[in-house]
């Protein structure tokens, strides 16, 4: 059972939502988030998602936007990220998920990135420019390397493609709660718990539900109906405003814990 | 028959993106396997293309041209003589057309010079559509005219202040919008670039150009060309004018913007000096860095100012169907300067690379020959531009 498969399975048992925080690596610097990593683990992250910085984040609104731009001006790649998941494997357990757009892991090499980042410890891949269609190649070595590839729907996602889609998704589900780019948003879909259900009719695979949630008031609205509560641009967004903050830490973790209560 | 079934032209095209998008672009593609068969849209566009847009525009002989570089006879493909003063009215009417058709009441567009924003917003005003279009600030600055043309034709022009604020961003900026509006929303991609299937339908709605082309040569000289000379951003004057002559032993030749110069790093020219990669849904030839970070890019043309090229173009290159050579800012210039002067028309900056690779070549070839260049915007656009170039300006 890969360790994402043991998180989901644990937090089933006690009928709980896994929480899953976002934040792009290297914003403000690849120190900073490995302490941040360590920090949410303890606040009560269960899976952490880490953004690999691409030049033209075309799923991203601004928020995430500006993050991957931050990281990209102290010269973070690809390679950076997987190093820093090979540091904090001696400090942590917790499942860590790569989130990137393509064009870096074509340019790394798919052997090449799916063998480091599993030897390195990273669980899993999110990349949303990558759809099944094109995924072939890449689930290949990624299966090969023990890694989860977690696909997306989205509430566009007919019939058909939620068959496909849940088919190939290992590890979880990454359903995009909107038709839209990602950022904090105050109010979700008014269908989104309906469409949740209807996806769990045809899975086993957990679904963990991300894109514009940003209270723990839409967490515990949300948590009873999905596998995972993903929060992203909120949490950026307050390491962006509390960059140079010697508190920084502390205080992302403290909005982690808070998201936490939701659940 | 390319593109296949999952749209990939060889290695090159396919789907690259969101999830969002994959159920639309599906839609988009079986709507336009249908539309491009019935008889009453096909109708609808050639009726416009002609009653409204001017078509068949002229194919010419460019008398004086053809004495002055002493070798080939050189012919140009009036594209900058259709309504707008580009090829782009092609793509746009097709495309506003299947929008209408499928029930969308809003269309965007990315825009690098404004001539494809001015296009949309044209057909967007002719058929009764709201448009907003995407341009970069820097290009706003450059292309001043444009931006109060697409406002008179009653579009919305929004400045995209990221990135490089050229085309690239600009294409950025439309996807976030579409992914957001997909439901109601036609996204008009202006070139033979994105996700299958608009590289397919931006080059079969250009194709026009080509077919135009072939039966007017075989009119006026009784044989096919010998050379056919485009500039190549995106490349969908390049694949209008080159897909009719595909199968034909014809020398077709890309040209891109080398800025200054190719050593320089400050370029567009993807398929002279890119590596294969994936950007705005694609696989094709990108300027990027080693780690797969989209570089900033350079052109005096502000519509061949792109990062990427269309995958056709990428599977010509690799397949060898297409050369693909790049002249500079300064030599573009030259390219200007010689058409307005020899022939009395002002070209697109764009198109004047064109004309400088081919005054480059023709001295090289045979009197029999028979070049044709297409030409294929105007230069009003660029009239400020250029004078404050010549006054001694940077490029």
């Amino acid at each position: 059972m890969s360790r994402i498969a043991e998180i989901f399975a644990g937090r089933k048992k006690i009928k709980k939502a896994a929480l899953i925080p976002f934040l792009t690596a290297g914003d403000p610097s690849l120190a900073h988030t490995a302490e941040l990593v360590l920090e949410m683990e303890r606040q009560g992250a269960d899976l952490i998602e880490l953004g690999v910085p691409f030049s033209d984040p075309l799923a991203d609104g601004p928020t995430i936007q500006a993050a991957s731009q931050r990281a990209l001006t102290q010269g973070v790649r690809l390679e950076d990220v997987i190093g820093l998941v090979r540091n904090l494997r001696s400090k942590t357990r917790i499942p860590l998920v790569l989130m990137t757009y393509y064009n870096p892991v074509l340019q790394y090499g798919l052997k090449r990135t799916a063998r480091k980042a599993a030897q390195a410890g990273v669980d899993g891949f999110i990349i949303p420019d990558l759809p099944p269609e094109e995924a072939e190649e890449w689930k290949r070595e990624a299966d090969k390397a023990g890694l989860d590839t977690i696909f997306l729907l989205a509430p566009t996602s007919d019939l058909d493609r939620i068959k496909k889609v849940v088919s190939l998704s290992r590890g979880f589900i990454y359903y995009v709660s909107v038709t839209g780019i990602t950022g904090a948003r105050k109010e979700l879909p008014s269908d989104l718990l309906a469409k949740l259900k209807s996806i769990k009719k045809h899975t086993a695979v957990p679904v963990s539900v991300g894109f514009g949630i940003s209270t723990p008031e839409q967490v515990a609205m949300l948590a009873p109906h999905a596998d995972g509560i993903i929060v992203g641009s909120a949490i950026v967004n307050l390491i962006a405003r509390h960059a140079e903050d010697p508190q920084l830490v502390p205080i992302v973790g403290r909005f982690v814990a808070h998201l936490k209560t939701g659940i | 028959m390319l593109p296949d079934k999952k749209g990939h032209f060889g290695i090159f095209g396919g789907r690259f993106v969101p999830e969002t998008l994959m159920p639309a672009l599906m839609e988009l593609e079986k709507k336009y396997h249908h539309y491009r068969k019935d008889r009453s849209f096909k109708e609808e566009l050639r009726f416009y293309l002609t009653e409204y847009t001017g078509r068949p525009t002229p194919l010419y002989f460019c008398r004086r041209l053809t004495e002055k570089l002493k070798r080939a006879r050189v012919y140009l493909k009036r594209e900058d003589l259709t309504h707008t003063g580009a090829h782009k009215i092609n793509n746009t009417l097709g495309q506003v057309l299947l929008a209408r058709q499928m029930g969308k009441t809003r269309v965007i567009a990315e825009t690098g010079a404004g001539q494809h924003g001015v296009a949309t917003a044209t057909a967007a005003a002719l058929l009764g559509l709201e448009c907003d279009v995407y341009m970069g600030a820097v290009d706003i600055k450059r292309q001043a005219m444009n931006v109060f043309r697409m406002q008179l034709l009653g579009a919305r022009v929004i400045p995209v202040e990221q990135g490089s604020k050229t085309l690239k961003d600009a294409i950025n900026e439309a996807i976030r919008d579409w992914v957001t509006n997909v439901r109601n929303t036609h996204y008009v991609i202006g070139s033979v670039v994105g996700p299958h299937p608009y590289p397919m339908i931006v080059r079969d709605f250009q194709s026009v150009i080509g077919q135009e082309t072939r039966r007017q040569i075989l009119k006026k000289e009784g044989r096919l060309p010998d050379v056919i000379i485009a500039c190549v951003g995106g490349g969908s004057n390049a694949m209008g004018i080159f897909y009719p002559f595909r199968s034909d032993p014809v020398r077709l030749i890309g040209v891109e913007a080398g800025g200054e110069g190719i050593s320089s790093g400050q370029h567009s020219a993807t398929l002279g000096a890119g590596s294969i990669g994936v950007l705005h849904g694609a696989m094709s030839y990108l300027l990027q860095t080693a780690d797969g970070q989209i570089r900033d890019t350079h052109s005096v043309a502000a519509g061949l100012d792109y990062p990427g090229v269309g995958p056709e173009h990428a599977h010509y290159q690799d397949s060898k169907r297409a050369e693909y050579v790049s002249v500079t800012d300064a030599e573009a210039l030259e390219g200007f300067k010689l058409l307005s002067e020899t022939e009395g028309i002002i070209p697109a900056l764009e198109s004047a690379h064109a004309i400088a690779y081919a005054a480059r070549i023709v001295p090289r070839l045979s009197r029999k020959d028979i070049v044709i260049i297409n030409l294929s915007g105007r230069g009003d656009k660029d009239v400020e531009t250029v004078a404050g170039l010549l006054a001694g300006g940077t490029v």
